[in-house]
């Protein structure tokens, strides 16, 4: 077949440019010197003043601690329950509540962020006014309640991740050791955790990277004085286009390019040696 | 199956009769049994999700549920004492107030709000298809090599902050933007375009945010597609725009349908978007809740427009939960 430029190859390019273009002028911009965002100043420029700027901001580098504790926290609690949850639900048959648990799980993708974050929010009311009343004790919302919440909605994710790599691979390796007199969490410790390490390594990265962008749940949840980077970057960005935003834009987009980059390549990597490996048992047999 | 016994998965769908269970008590039991009957900690296994989900999920929509029909009070009032006195009352006398509810039906704000949000989440939705397919397509077409790259390139940008995505937009919408600014450069235009608060720019904030879930289903569709059938309409004569229309796309109509759904259901709930591009004076229905909620301090109103908003929803979530279930089952087949 001959090679030439079609519509779709065209309409691919600039669809490209589309997605990046904003990105690339942001990134641009970050090395400006005048305040006034979109003025270049070609004498000036470029400039990493912003970026030592922003080695001084303590809200920015207090929110970005916080950010990361929570995502952390999030992301590690969403792994254990949504592995949990995607184990019972591709291994366990049917059980009763079981449709309500796959309902459970799938609803948090589809819902709109304001209505978990508002209902979480006043399930948090309640529970501050329940403790009060029976117990004299009040707690405060902050990185607490901000990390229940993200457990709750990136959970679904690791689920779904979990649960469609059990599903492909059936359950014959896992009834060989129980046939042979393992106990089912020797089995699970031994033989399935260790086939499903990339999808809940997957889920992991994918709950962190919710957790971390999220805003309007946080906004919900979060109580007065705590504040999550992207808190922080929303309410500077409502106020306008500021340059400092552009150099922190700057970092944590080129570090999440750089992740993703090398997870890329690593699972890649895996995957060839994986290729290899069955090529050599097909061979050996 | 050789050993004539229902898979895990056939299990799971629940499309096993009493007559499975039968058939169950010979033969060597499998892994689900053993759980079942030789395991404590099963219980325990399930519970843990369970519960987590049962407290902070299901409880949370039941609260709103309930202050949805509660009664506004006053401004005053710091804003936890409504729920409060809900409750005290609540267990001697049925406190279920539909005046919030009236309200979304009468309140031509809210109704306005609810006009706007379906049409900006359908406009964006059928502006991300005619942008997605032909990517979509050329990425099919692609060899495997770059194909992966091209994939990597269309993720990427997911991976990254959706708010400082939606953050550089605002770099070049400005009316002393990049956009405007190149455009007057190269004479052009004579002087900026307002581009910044209107519908378009939130147009292009839904469709720049949302696209990746436009094209990774039209993708993976169409990848599948056989290439002898457009062969073989070109054999007998077709041209491209008729192949196109009498195969290739009715084909790939499951992806076309998924992803559609996909930018759909989260565009009519979109928030941030609408906030940092959209117009100041018309809202969409997530704006009108957060503004009730906090602004207004009217729970009851908020919990409302919520449950509402869940309502309209539910229509499209089934239809991409059917369709999901039936693509699942394609693919174990």
């Amino acid at each position: 077949m001959k090679r030439r430029i079609t519509f779709p190859m065209i309409a691919l390019c600039v669809g490209l440019l589309f997605l990046y273009a904003p990105i690339i002028s942001m990134i641009v911009y970050s090395f400006n010197n005048s305040r006034l965002v979109t003025v270049w100043d070609s004498a000036n420029s470029p400039t990493i003043k912003w970026y030592l700027a922003l080695l001084k901001d303590r809200p920015v580098l207090d929110a970005a601690w916080l950010s990361i504790r929570v995502a952390a926290m999030s992301a590690t609690g969403a792994v254990v329950l949504g592995t949990l949850a995607g184990l019972v639900l591709a291994r366990f048959g049917p059980f009763r509540g079981r449709a309500l648990l796959q309902g459970l799980t799938t609803a948090p993708l589809v819902m709109p962020e304001v209505i978990t974050g508002l209902s979480i929010l006043l399930l948090f009311v309640s529970l501050e006014q329940f403790f009060r009343i029976f117990f004299g004790w009040q707690f405060d919302r902050g990185m607490v309640t901000i990390t229940i919440a993200h457990i709750t909605f990136t959970m679904a994710y690791v689920t779904v991740v979990v649960q469609s790599r059990l599903a492909t691979f059936d359950d014959s390796l896992e009834e060989a050791a129980l046939d042979l007199g393992a106990k089912p969490a020797k089995v699970f410790f031994r033989i399935t955790l260790p086939l499903i390490t990339p999808a809940i390594l997957s889920g992991w990265l994918l709950a962190f990277t919710l957790s971390w962008d999220d805003v309007v749940v946080s906004q919900f949840v979060a109580g007065p004085g705590s504040n999550t980077l992207p808190m922080l970057i929303y309410s500077k960005v409502r106020l306008g286009v500021n340059p400092s935003v552009n150099a922190l834009a700057t970092i944590l987009v080129l570090f999440v390019a750089i992740g993703v980059a090398l997870s890329a390549w690593l699972m890649r990597r895996a995957e060839k040696r994986r290729e290899r490996e069955m090529r050599l048992a097909e061979s050996g047999r | 199956m050789a050993r004539g016994r229902p898979r895990n998965d056939e299990f799971n769908s629940g499309r096993v009769g009493p007559l499975w269970d039968l058939f169950f008590r010979f033969g060597p039991p499998r892994w689900s049994q053993y759980i079942r009957s030789n395991w404590a900690g099963q219980r325990l296994v399930v519970a843990v999700p369970y519960v987590w989900l049962l407290l902070f999920f299901l409880v949370p929509f039941l609260i709103v549920l309930k202050i949805s029909f509660a009664e506004f009070s006053p401004l005053g009032r710091p804003p936890f004492e409504p729920i409060a006195r809900f409750l005290e009352n609540g267990a001697l006398q049925i406190n279920v107030l539909f005046s919030s509810y009236d309200y979304l039906l009468h309140e031509p704000l809210y109704v306005s709000a609810w006009l706007y949000s379906i049409k900006v989440a359908f406009f964006s939705t059928v502006l991300c298809l005619l942008v997605a397919y032909p990517m979509a397509y050329a990425i099919a077409r692609a060899t495997p090599a770059t194909r992966n790259v091209l994939l990597l390139l269309i993720i990427l940008p997911f991976w990254t902050s959706f708010l400082l995505r939606v953050y550089a937009w605002i770099g070049l919408l400005k009316t002393d933007g990049v956009i405007n600014n190149v455009l007057l450069s190269l004479g052009i235009i004579n002087e900026p375009l307002a581009m910044m608060n209107t519908n378009f720019a939130v147009y292009v904030g839904i469709v720049y945010s949302y696209l990746p879930f436009m094209i990774l289903p039209l993708y993976s569709n169409l990848e599948k597609h056989d290439h002898t059938l457009l062969e073989a309409a070109q054999d007998l004569g077709a041209g491209p725009v008729r192949s196109f229309f009498s195969i290739t796309f009715p084909l790939s109509l499951p992806g076309v349908i998924a992803g559609s759904l996909l930018v759909f259901i989260p565009a009519v709930g979109e928030y941030v978007i609408p906030t940092l591009l959209g117009r100041t004076d018309q809202l969409m229905v997530a704006g009108l809740l957060s503004d009730e909620f906090f602004r207004n301090r009217d729970w009851p109103k908020a919990s409302a427009v919520a449950i509402a908003m869940l309502l309209l929803l539910v229509v499209p979530i089934m239809i991409f939960q059917h369709f999901q279930n039936r693509e699942l089952k394609a693919a174990r087949r």
